[in-house]
């Protein structure tokens, strides 16, 4: 197969390029350049996005002796990624840029770009599976190395594209053994630290990122009741769940910590209140992309609740659930103005005893449902209930009729 | 078998330079000792260095051996913004072309940042030929606050040719110094320093088939050149360091063999060229050449003979690259690509073409070793890169599905 190699610069996409080779293929490093400001991104050994990194994918591409390019997908990035990280902030949602980044780079503009110049596949460093079945089917599947399993952020990427991609790291037994393999190999980038940071995000101060794009925006902080209770430089910079940072002069009646659970842009409040108020029992989420067909895995029975076990952050553990495909509504100016079959999810999460399952959940976040490693499909949170409520059964049914 | 058709970011090294570099670089001595085996390196030197100079139209001791264009293009951009300075508090403006290398934009922008310059950017026009009329006005103006003109010879990625002519009778007007970088031009072109009336002169010694790191900048002696680098005093104590005595010998060979053959390339690289741009317009017909159209026969087009550069509309050129490179053609997309950040070219902006258009821009460039068939093999390869790049470039234009742009919701 030709085989394009997404090379980061890092040693997890300098690894699988080489397994790339050695499994026989035909293939070309490409380095994806995602910003033109070159003092933008910035210029640690921690990331993808600089001059250093660029360097290093170069670096292993002379390696592995295969072809390098750079393919300049700034501004793509800019108008998805970036624009959607300050937009989904400005709306008081807690964005997940790496989804994004695979959803609209590695996946769509990338893929699309290397399929229509002759590619037949696109291999990248991430950590997850593809398990080819006997009926012809694939299935995305957790890592074998559960700690750098990174299946939750490539959900997104649907079922249409696993036929296009490659992910040889998906077998390694941990991270050592991948760090070992690039130094056998004479990689250069063998000990380079992780990235963990949002690659735009200078010095990984999120805060200090949508300070310099929003200002200062003073306003209330409140409680449940709507009393104030203190005050806020900007509601932008708090996120469902959050503890540190409020400042909240008079402890609370109980005496016990609090946390914001909801940030309301349009009035620029932030809502605070005890740890139970963030209790999760129903998660809403939009924008769902299925990985197996959401009707059968309800038996056939479209909108039918299945089981499954719901993931809400990268490196979140996996919560027992049930799950059904409802319909998305979508909001215009006018009031509802359509509603999508299929494109909304509720996940009622199973209560194990008096234990919640899962707390502070914010809008914007990704909820990734899976059937033990397989990846069933994902969905962006829109809303969250504490209790496991009936009223969602009506939106469902409302929505179906709307329809 | 590949086609190299890049000979305007680096040409083969002739083999008359290879052997003269392999020979110095047995021999030992410092051009600058004292003893017999220094005096025998600063021989070579001065050889060279009139060599050199007699293949260009310079006197030996105005050339100013570096170590390659862009060291004599910031030697000639800080030195003579400084030099004047020092004589003329007043004089803070430079002005350079829009279609500037960066080798001379970056020192001057960095004049603007760190040494109180003041930056015009004359304007070109469609061909990216500069526009004489707003240099004459822009001196009017302020002549007296000028303290130097830089206007390349020849533009390195459309190939115009710049009506230095004019440059300079303007300039004389006004007691303006010229440089130019002819980085380009040398073995394609005549050039001839005491003929052009310029002040200063950026020669590379790699483009002209010598080795990569020499180059010189031609510098009146007259002229008021603070020195960039320090030290022991070499060069009219304007450009310190070791005589780099294997790679002067090299380079003048070099030099002296590309200007001694150019008589007979150029009409030879011209025809091919009028041949390429001919048979890619056959091939890709909405294809747009860009710079000055060549008129085959006249010899009089303003356009260095071995350039060629088209746009290929709804293409990105990072693909047509890669197609072209792995069907074993090589160019370039005659942008700025350093260390992996793509920019587009300032190049075409400057002529006026759309961002957009100017990402579908291709270079071919020939040199002395260019043969038909390397004509040949890009027009065989050419027509099915367009085809995948325009799929290519469909496919990742315009928003992508399934983009949430946020709001209260």
């Amino acid at each position: 197969m030709r085989v394009l190699a997404a090379l980061s610069g890092g040693v997890d996409s300098a690894v699988a390029a080489a397994r790339a080779v050695e499994a026989g293929h035909d293939v070309v490093g490409v380095h994806m350049a995602l910003s033109r400001n070159r003092d933008q991104f910035r210029t640690g050994s921690r990331g993808c996005c600089s001059i250093e990194d660029a360097g290093d994918a170069r670096r292993a591409a002379d390696v592995l002796g295969i072809p390098y390019y750079v393919w300049d997908l700034s501004e793509r990035f800019e108008a998805t990624v970036v624009a959607d990280f300050v937009a989904e902030y400005a709306a008081g949602r807690t964005p997940n840029p790496c989804v994004r980044c695979n959803q609209h780079i590695k996946f769509e503009a990338l893929l699309d770009k290397a399929l229509a110049l002759g590619f037949d596949a696109v291999c990248t460093g991430h950590y997850a599976r593809i398990v080819d079945r006997p009926d012809g089917t694939r299935e995305l599947h957790r890592a074998h190395d559960l700690a750098k399993d990174q299946s939750y952020v490539l959900a997104v990427m649907g079922a249409g594209r696993l036929g296009r991609s490659m992910f040889p790291l998906g077998d390694a037994a941990s991270k050592a053994d991948v760090r070992a393999e690039a130094a056998a190999r004479g990689l250069g980038v063998s000990a380079k630290p992780d990235s963990y940071d949002i690659c735009f995000v200078a010095d990984g101060d999120t805060q200090g990122f949508l300070r310099d794009r929003f200002g200062a925006r003073p306003g209330d902080v409140v409680d449940a009741a709507g009393r104030v209770v203190g005050a806020h430089d900007g509601a932008y910079a708090y996120t469902v769940g959050q503890r540190k940072g409020l400042a909240i002069g008079r402890p609370a009646p109980d005496g016990k910590p609090r946390y914001v659970l909801e940030v309301q842009p349009v009035t620029n409040r932030v809502v605070v209140g005890s740890a139970e108020d963030l209790d999760v029992g129903l998660i809403r989420a939009d924008d769902a992309v299925w990985l197996s067909d959401p009707a059968d895995l309800a038996g056939a029975a479209d909108g039918a609740w299945f089981p499954c076990e719901a993931q809400v952050r990268a490196h979140g553990a996996p919560v027992t659930a049930r799950a059904r495909a409802v319909a998305e509504v979508v909001a215009g100016a006018g009031g509802v103005v359509g509603v999508e079959i299929g494109a909304g999810v509720e996940v009622e999460l199973v209560r194990d005893g008096e234990d919640v399952a899962l707390r502070g959940v914010a809008p914007g976040q990704s909820v990734v449902l899976y059937a033990g490693t397989r990846v069933l499909g994902q969905a962006t949170v829109s809303s969250t209930d504490r209790a496991r409520s009936a009223t969602s059964t009506d939106r469902a049914r409302t929505g179906r009729l709307a329809g | 078998m590949t086609t190299y058709l890049d000979h305007a970011a680096t040409t083969p090294m002739r083999v008359s330079a290879v052997e003269a570099l392999t020979t110095e670089l047995g021999r030992t001595g410092n051009a600058s000792s004292l003893h017999a085996a220094g005096r025998s390196a600063r021989r070579t030197v001065e050889e060279s260095r009139e060599q050199l100079a007699a293949a260009l139209g310079a006197r030996p001791s105005e050339v100013v051996l570096t170590g390659g264009g862009t060291e004599a293009d910031n030697l000639a951009i800080k030195g003579l913004f400084w030099g004047r300075l020092a004589q003329d508090p007043a004089r803070r403006r430079v002005l350079v072309s829009a279609v500037e290398h960066h080798a001379v934009l970056d020192p001057a922008f960095w004049l603007a940042a760190h040494g109180g310059a003041e930056i015009v950017l004359l304007p070109v026009d469609g061909d990216g030929r500069l526009d004489v009329d707003a240099l004459a006005a822009e001196l009017d103006g302020s002549g007296d606050q000028v303290a130097l003109i830089s206007v390349m010879w020849a533009n390195n990625e459309v190939g115009t040719l710049q009506p230095l002519d004019d440059v300079v009778a303007l300039a004389r007007r006004h007691g303006i110094p010229v440089h130019a970088d002819a980085v380009q031009a040398v073995g394609q072109v005549t050039v001839d320093f005491a003929a052009s009336g310029l002040d200063a002169l950026t020669v590379s010694g790699h483009k002209a088939g010598g080795p990569h790191g020499t180059g010189a900048l031609l510098a009146t002696r007259g002229l008021p050149l603070a020195p960039v680098l320090h030290g022991g005093g070499q060069e009219r104590g304007v450009r310190s360091g070791t005589l780099d005595v294997p790679g002067a010998r090299s380079f003048a060979v070099a030099v002296d063999e590309a200007v001694r053959e150019q008589p007979a390339l150029a009409p030879r690289l011209a025809a091919l060229r009028d041949d390429l741009v001919r048979r890619v317009r056959a091939a890709v017909p909405d294809a747009v050449l860009r710079g000055p159209e060549p008129r085959p026969g006249t010899g009089s087009v303003p356009r260095l003979p071995a350039n060629a550069h088209f746009t290929f509309p709804g293409c990105e050129g990072d693909s047509l690259l890669y197609l072209l490179d792995s069907a074993g053609v090589q160019c370039s997309t005659g942008s700025a690509c350093q260390a992996g950040v793509p920019q587009p070219s300032h190049v075409l902006l400057a002529m006026g073409v759309d961002e957009r258009a100017a990402r579908g821009a291709l270079r071919f460039s020939l040199g002395h070793t260019s043969t038909p068939a390397d004509v040949d093999a890009l027009v065989a390869a050419l027509p099915d890169a367009v085809t995948r790049a325009r799929a290519a470039g469909l496919a990742s234009s315009g928003l992508p599905t399934g983009l949430r742009t946020g709001g209260p919701r």
